[in-house]
């Protein structure tokens, strides 16, 4: 009897522990997001409603308690008026988003056949050649930028060998312009491209193309017809992996953009750091991630496909 | 079908010359002579020399190292229950959001990421006076977070396409689910574990923009004394150190993947 009293009590037990670990197991990963991932955009947004003021930390509070117990919020909703005020705001947003579609669709260009062609290798080649895509992608990326001022720059290496070559007497304006931004953005995030796609058109069903060239569609027929339709999830995934970083991007611009470059995660960076207003800066930032929740929810709803897709 | 190919290997090649071009001229021109970086004038390994001999670099290589070391085991761990909360767990509270707070900082601008952190920072540090000064700990905090994103989707993958057929036979024998997950889950993921580390550990390496943001006087990053130096011009001695860096990594890069080879085929 007692015997299986014991065992009951060893399972009631176990099951509470079960259960309790199974909270503890969820909490710690959930909480930890909640406090350092989510709380900071409401702090963000609460600070996008102070005052910039020449204090430490440089922004007004919102609640005031005052002497006979009144609690007053004041909200300035300047911050975002200035936004719309000055000019150089809304130019920013609007050739940040410009910037990061041109080479959205550049990044697609260059990625898509060489996605298609590893898919289509032979598996002991594929692995290596993936290996080969993403390898670059674990080496620096600040240096992998920095690499291109010395290719691009007046004499810099493409400079040099075209005047080598005798193709042209004088150099080519290259650094420092939207060009070498456009360049550098299709470089770094070339491997976010490629990946997607892969993984899309590696599940492409051989079948539907051989029974289209068996049918007499011609090859351009059968991939407008049928690989480019069926892999449209990878190309939206890819996309937006890229167009949502390129939006903020600050260190590409920075390094290889010119006077003319206009990128909004720059703004941001020197309303922070060179005009301490914090404010602005929020409100800037808070705009931006407004402008990206529909880009944010076009990749999860991607993303989702493909995942129930390969399940 | 055979025209497309040849068409697409083309572009294959061009794209891979593509990514590895700036490479190798980044590793070639390290070894110039001459302080033009662009210019060839003998072979010569004195930027190697330099940049050992300069302290600045040195101590900001050293902080990067440990904060990349601390960050990515952090992440390891809390990137790992994260994806096994998703995957293993069928339905609990707040799984859609863990999903969409794991996956956002994979795609989140730098820039918001930074901003945000410090903000949140000042604002602990006047309601509960921590973290009381900024540096080292709060790059690390803010490091784990996004490094901890990247983790949770390589070890998803994995533990998506593991068969769980062995998991739920030693739960079924009676294991407690706790030495399941250590006897037989962890092994199985383990290639996953060292790659999600790995990548934590080059991208809290690599990044400028968030440690920007949230360090203090203290700690300086050496991508902070980097982009400090690059911002004025090329300079041989960061050549030299970008090849250091590359060839570091492509070394672990290739060991990890030959060590894991094997255990694949098992």
């Amino acid at each position: 009897m007692s015997d299986i009293s014991g065992h009951n009590f060893h399972t009631t037990f176990y099951h509470w522990l079960k259960r309790r670990g199974r909270t503890l197991v969820i909490s710690v990963p959930f909480w930890w997001l909640i406090v350092f991932f989510l709380a900071p955009f409401l702090v963000v947004l609460k600070i996008s409603f102070a005052e910039a003021i020449i204090a430490q930390p440089p922004y007004s509070q919102l609640l005031t308690f005052a002497e006979d117990g009144v609690v007053q919020l004041k909200l300035f909703i300047s911050n975002y008026g200035y936004l719309l005020d000055d000019s150089l705001y809304i130019s920013a947003y609007w050739s940040s988003i410009k910037i990061a579609f041109v080479s959205t669709l550049i990044t697609l260009l260059v990625a898509y056949p060489m996605a298609y062609y590893i898919a289509r290798s032979p598996s002991h080649r594929r692995n290596i050649l993936l290996m080969l895509i993403v390898l670059p992608f674990w080496t620096s990326f600040l240096l992998r930028v920095y690499a291109w001022i010395g290719i691009l720059k007046t004499n810099g290496i493409i400079n040099n060998v075209l005047m080598w070559l005798g193709i042209i007497d004088e150099p080519f304006v290259m650094l420092q312009t939207n060009f070498a931004v456009y360049v550098g953005i299709v470089y770094t995030y070339l491997p976010f491209m490629v990946l997607p796609l892969f993984t899309n058109l590696v599940k492409l069903d051989e079948s539907l193309l051989e029974a289209s060239s068996d049918l007499g569609a011609g090859s351009l027929t059968t991939f407008l017809k049928i690989t480019l339709p069926l892999s449209i999830p990878g190309i939206i995934a890819g996309s937006m992996l890229v167009f949502i970083p390129v939006v903020g991007e600050f260190v590409i611009p920075a390094l290889l953009g010119g006077p003319s470059t206009l990128m909004i995660g720059q703004v941001l960076w020197n309303e922070f750091f060179s005009n301490r207003d914090w404010p602005v800066a929020s409100a800037v930032a808070i705009v931006m991630l407004v402008l990206l929740v529909v880009p944010i929810m076009l990749l999860r709803n991607a993303q989702n496909a493909s995942n129930e897709e390969g399940a | 079908m055979k025209k497309s190919l040849s068409f697409a290997s083309v572009a294959t090649f061009l794209g891979f010359v593509f990514l590895y071009a700036p490479i190798v001229s980044l590793i070639i021109f390290s070894f110039n002579k001459s302080k033009l970086v662009t210019v060839w004038a003998g072979f010569s390994t004195k930027w190697y020399v330099k940049l050992f001999q300069d302290p600045q670099i040195l101590a900001a290589a050293w902080v990067s190292l440990k904060v990349a070391f601390i960050s990515a085991s952090l992440a390891i761990v809390l990137g790992t229950l994260a994806a096994y909360v998703l995957v293993r767990f069928r339905r609990f509270v707040g799984k859609n959001l863990l999903s969409g707070m794991i996956s956002a900082p994979l795609v989140m601008p730098d820039v918001i990421i930074g901003l945000s952190l410090l903000l949140l920072f000042i604002s602990m540090k006047s309601f509960f006076g921590w973290p009381a000064e900024r540096g080292m700990v709060t790059i690390i905090i803010a490091h784990t977070t996004f490094c901890m994103a990247y983790v949770a989707v390589v070890v998803q993958s994995r533990l998506s396409n593991m068969d769980q057929s062995l998991e739920e036979a030693a739960l079924d024998l009676g294991a407690k689910p706790v030495r399941v997950f250590f006897d037989i889950t962890l092994p199985v993921i383990a290639p996953a574990l060292v790659s999600g580390w790995l990548l934590s550990f080059t991208l809290s390496l690599d990044d400028l923009v968030i440690a920007s943001f949230v360090t203090g006087p203290g700690a300086t990053t050496l991508p902070i004394v980097i982009f400090s130096k690059v911002r004025l011009g090329v300079s041989p001695d960061i050549n030299a150190l970008a090849t250091i860096i590359i060839l570091v990594v492509a070394a672990g890069v290739l060991i990890a993947a030959t060590k894991m080879k094997p255990k694949k085929g098992h």
